[in-house]
């Protein structure tokens, strides 16, 4: 751990990696914030704010449709970012990435673009027992338009997928698997690669819900054979209000438009209406262009860190979070799965998630206490709700110590 | 920092720890199920309501947290003997109060040791915590839902 530890503090300055975060400069409620909700959102580093402002301020026209030069160099702008996101997941063409608003989404175009043409009455969906609402609700929706049936991988009391039943649960009627890389509750790194694996034998599809990976560690989706990958700018320091569908050329070109309008077009009679080739046949409407070139920014500081030193790094913040949060009296980890991202999910015996979460916010600490939108998950558990802590690599260990006394004081609060 | 809590206050844990009135009252002529859809809370409240209007007895089951316990304790207690009336003006300025619309220090009320939950005022997100039992009062006494939420 020492040995690693130093070599985090080699490979990531985080003094001043915490200079490019103006929001994590100020005191909430009298005390300095310690900001411990990144599963939930990230906050944003100069560079995505500058790039922003200096978009809006010097840049900013309307994108493939202007014949002017400021549209040309906007649209410019604007397709680098659908080259460098294809970089950042090793996509094989920037073709095969198409810009959402989010994980929910890309999600939700899956269910409709693939899903409402491939999948029938009797057929079978796959999910996990640890996904976050936006990877059931659409699936469910569909299955009860078309009469076919949603199947759940069960967990582990550590909150770990249980791949002999998974296996169980593949059959000829299988037509999608979709199940997230990270779990947003749990902290729990899914073994995706078998997964897809499994899956491909058979010849059925799979998405995998990045919502949580794109930020903790650096992905591969060819390496992986994903079909479908989908996740959040605001999860990755970007901005809100865009996110990526990435999916292989092959579904893309099957798959119905999702929604229909402007820039999604070849040629429209009121007959008859070509559409656009992909990525664009996915994106109808004006997009959101300064979110799209914020990403860009968000990414490229994403790669200056390197994905490899801040998944190393926050993997120290999970181990000595851990081993803090354990000598606790009273307080149970919830998700101790062996692989896990720098989540974590607890819960007291006598005090509800909400008074803690209440109680840290006095002491300037902000958690998140409820479901997390994993309703599933705590009913796995048999809890209504849990406090969860998750790091990002601007977290230092000073900050988990002060949550540590954040705790020990909502415990003398309620003793 | 220091142990005293202007929203945790003694009373307010005590409620929590040892709630009154915790408890199904069998073959209640009032009753309604509450809900809060954002973190899961519930409670169940049951009332004997006389010919008169009196509340000769009321109760409450369910899990929450230390807010929304305390306020259910508190509630049944103090309303606990008086008419439907009554509890309807006790209601309304103890919602009032928690939103910070009324100030019981300024302002005659009927709030008694109710006024405890004032510091909610500045907890915009727990309101709903504090309230959560009065909706559900309101749905058991007016007999019209079975089942309500905070979102209603
Ligand atoms: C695992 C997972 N999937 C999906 C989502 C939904 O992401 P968004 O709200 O950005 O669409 C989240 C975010 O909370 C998540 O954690």
């Amino acid at each position: 751990m020492v040995q690693l530890m130093e070599k985090c503090t080699i490979g990531l300055d985080v003094a001043k990696i915490r200079a490019d975060f103006p929001v994590l400069d100020q005191r909430i409620n009298g005390y300095p914030l310690v900001y411990l909700d990144n599963a939930a959102t990230t906050q944003k580093p100069w560079p995505v704010i500058d790039r922003i402002r200096d978009f809006y301020a010097h840049e900013y026209a309307t994108v493939r449709r202007g014949v002017y030069s400021m549209s040309a160099r906007a649209t410019m702008a604007y397709d680098q970012v659908r080259e460098q996101v294809a970089g950042f997941i090793h996509a094989a063409s920037p073709h095969e990435i198409i810009f959402t608003k989010g994980t929910t989404e890309a999600i939700n175009l899956v269910a409709y673009s693939y899903g409402r043409p491939f999948i029938g009455a009797g057929d079978e969906i796959i999910i996990s027992a640890i996904e976050h609402h936006a990877n059931i609700v659409p699936w469910q929706q569909l299955c009860q338009e078309k009469g076919a049936v949603l199947k759940v991988i069960p967990a582990n009391e550590a909150g770990e997928l249980l791949i002999d039943e998974y296996a169980k649960l593949l059959t000829d009627n299988t037509k999608l698997v979709a199940v997230n890389y990270v779990s947003n509750s749990l902290g729990t790194i899914n073994p995706v690669k078998t997964i897809i694996d499994m899956a491909h034998e058979r010849g059925i599809p799979v998405l995998i819900d990045g919502a949580q990976s794109a930020p903790h560690m650096a992905v591969d989706v060819q390496a992986l054979d994903c079909d479908f990958y989908a996740f959040s700018g605001h999860k990755i320091y970007g901005p809100t209000g865009i996110g990526v569908l990435y999916a292989k050329m092959k579904h893309l070109e099957a798959m119905v438009p999702y929604q229909c309008g402007g820039d999604m077009i070849e040629s429209v009679t009121f007959e008859h209406t070509t559409f656009a080739k992909p990525p664009h046949k996915f994106e109808a409407g004006t997009p959101p262009i300064a979110e799209v070139i914020g990403l860009g920014a968000a990414i490229d500081y994403l790669e200056k860190l390197g994905l490899n030193n801040i998944q190393a790094y926050e993997n120290d913040l999970l181990a000595y979070g851990t081993e803090q949060l354990q000598q606790i009296e009273g307080l149970q980890i919830i998700g101790t799965a062996k692989h896990k991202a720098s989540v974590i999910s607890f819960v007291f015996p006598d005090i509800h998630p909400h008074d803690v979460g209440t109680i840290l916010d006095q002491q300037g600490i902000a958690v998140r206490a409820g479901h997390h939108c994993t309703q599933p998950v705590m009913e796995r558990f048999h809890i209504p709700a849990t406090t969860r802590a998750s790091f990002s690599f601007y977290n230092t260990h000073d900050e988990i110590d002060r949550l540590v006394e954040g705790l020990r004081h909502v415990i003398a609060v309620f003793r | 920092m220091s142990e005293y809590n202007e929203l945790y206050q003694q009373v307010i844990l005590e409620h929590n720890k040892k709630p009154r009135n915790f408890r199904v009252i069998e073959g209640a002529n009032r009753y309604a199920l509450g809900k809060n859809p954002l973190c899961g809370d519930q409670f169940a409240v049951y009332a004997q309501v006389d010919d008169h209007g009196v509340i000769q007895d009321i109760s409450f089951q369910g899990m929450g947290c230390a807010i929304s316990k305390a306020s259910a304790s508190l509630m049944t207690s103090n309303i606990k003997g008086k008419t439907q009336e009554e509890a309807e003006v006790i209601k309304e300025e103890f919602q009032k109060m928690v939103m910070g619309e009324f100030h019981p220090e300024q302002q005659a009320n009927h709030l008694g040791r109710l006024t405890i939950f004032e510091g909610v005022k500045d907890y915009p997100v727990r309101v709903k915590c504090a309230t959560l039992a009065w909706h559900t009062l309101n749905a058991a006494l007016s007999g019209t839902q079975q089942e309500v939420t905070t979102e209603d």
